[in-house]
């Protein structure tokens, strides 16, 4: 059987998904940007890794956050308006590593690896562009 | 229904349809997935992505356990967007039901089904919108359910409108209801939006044209339904819906 085809989830989904706060001990913080270097305001971003999960979506200023526990990675999903389907990728956590990260094209694998920045994890999401983050199918 | 002829040169152009498509070639032939760059729908001129996505062993992407929704609270109530208010929403009632399975047949049980729409004036609640038709005091345009042992779905609600975008001239997106469901694997994760059948601006909507296979574009209409529709009271649409499953894997040439 065919499977139904993606659709972008749209500008208007802020008012009708509800967002979930994830973890507890770390928080994740970043943005989403277009290959303008904008910020993209209308991105629903999902997290997850086992029982984790957590959904947010940016703001005016494309900046989101949730909170995490400490794992290899999440998996992490962007949906946007624009996006005609949804995007994979993964946040890994500083010092990890394993066998889909060296997949990657070493010159692009700093764009999955989150930065510790104080007290917080740092990790943004380029659409497009110098720096795009890398994506999986 | 006709689709205009289109030429399919542009869909070329975006380096990631045709490696999905391979990855689909044991469930179907139908070249059914969006581009990531469709510039008819100017949105996506500087947020697709121009690096081909590094592809990664099956097992990573069909079994990877998806997201763990149930922390999103479910209530029967939810199913119902014509109850969600003190009184009535304006517009016509209407009921969509159908089943949810994966590219295998089987039934994907016990998944959350997320939907949402504009009022029957074509203007959302999401104070994004600033479509100039009035709210309606009644309704919200926000729903949810689990599907049932049998993998079927069904919302009561009224029919969206249409509305103006400013994609293009005179650009006009034709009425829909905006699904997400989540199924069991990283593979099963699905936005998309489902139609009305015999709505003229189908042919005309750059969203749904971005589907490079006129089949591929039907599968997101519903058909009205008349078994489903509820005598003297609102009218039923059908529409099934196929996650991706664990066949859904590529063959590599």
């Amino acid at each position: 059987m065919t499977p139904t085809p993606s659709q972008t989830v749209g500008p208007f989904f802020g008012f009708a998904l509800p967002l979930v706060e994830g973890g507890r001990d770390l928080r994740v913080e970043g943005q989403v940007l277009d290959g303008a270097g904008e910020p993209v305001s209308d991105a629903l971003v999902e997290a997850w890794h086992e029982d984790q999960f957590a959904r947010c979506r940016t703001d005016e200023e494309g900046a989101f956050h949730f909170s995490a526990q400490r794992a290899p990675y999440l998996n992490v999903t962007v949906f946007a308006r624009g996006l005609l389907r949804h995007l994979q990728t993964r946040m890994y956590f500083p010092g990890e590593g394993d066998e889909v990260l060296e997949r990657v094209d070493p010159e692009r694998r700093h764009t999955l690896i989150a930065q510790a920045d104080g007290d917080v994890l740092r990790f943004d999401i380029r659409l497009q562009g110098q720096d795009e983050t890398v994506f999986f199918l | 229904m006709r689709w205009p002829e289109r030429n399919c040169s542009v869909y070329r152009l975006s380096e990631f349809a045709p490696v999905h498509n391979r990855r689909q070639g044991a469930v179907s032939d139908i070249e059914y997935e969006p581009p990531y760059l469709h510039p008819d729908y100017r949105a996506t001129q500087l947020r697709a992505p121009t690096h081909r996505p590094v592809k990664l062993p099956d097992e990573w992407f069909h079994h990877t356990r998806g997201p763990a929704f149930g922390r999103i609270e479910v209530r029967p109530e939810d199913a119902d967007l014509t109850r969600q208010h003190a009184g009535e929403p304006l517009g016509q009632r209407i009921v969509i039901s159908g089943r949810v399975t994966d590219s295998d047949g089987r039934p994907v049980r016990n998944t959350l089904v997320e939907v949402w729409q504009a009022n029957a004036g074509g203007r959302y609640v999401d104070p994004v919108d600033d479509h100039p038709a009035p709210l309606d005091p009644n309704f919200t345009g926000a729903g949810r359910c689990l599907t049932g042992g049998d993998g079927g779905y069904r919302f009561v609600t009224v029919k969206p409108g249409a509305y103006p975008w400013r994609n293009h001239a005179n650009a006009w997106r034709p009425a829909h209801v905006h699904f997400s469901l989540f199924g069991p694997s990283l593979a099963s994760r699905l936005v998309t939006q489902m139609y009305f059948p015999g709505d003229p601006l189908l042919s005309l909507d750059p969203i749904l044209g971005s589907i490079p296979d006129p089949r591929g574009r039907e599968l997101l209409v519903s058909s009205f339904d008349l078994e489903t529709t509820i005598p003297e009271w609102a009218l039923g649409y059908r529409w099934d819906i196929v996650l991706r499953g664990r066949d859904a894997v590529p063959v590599e040439s």
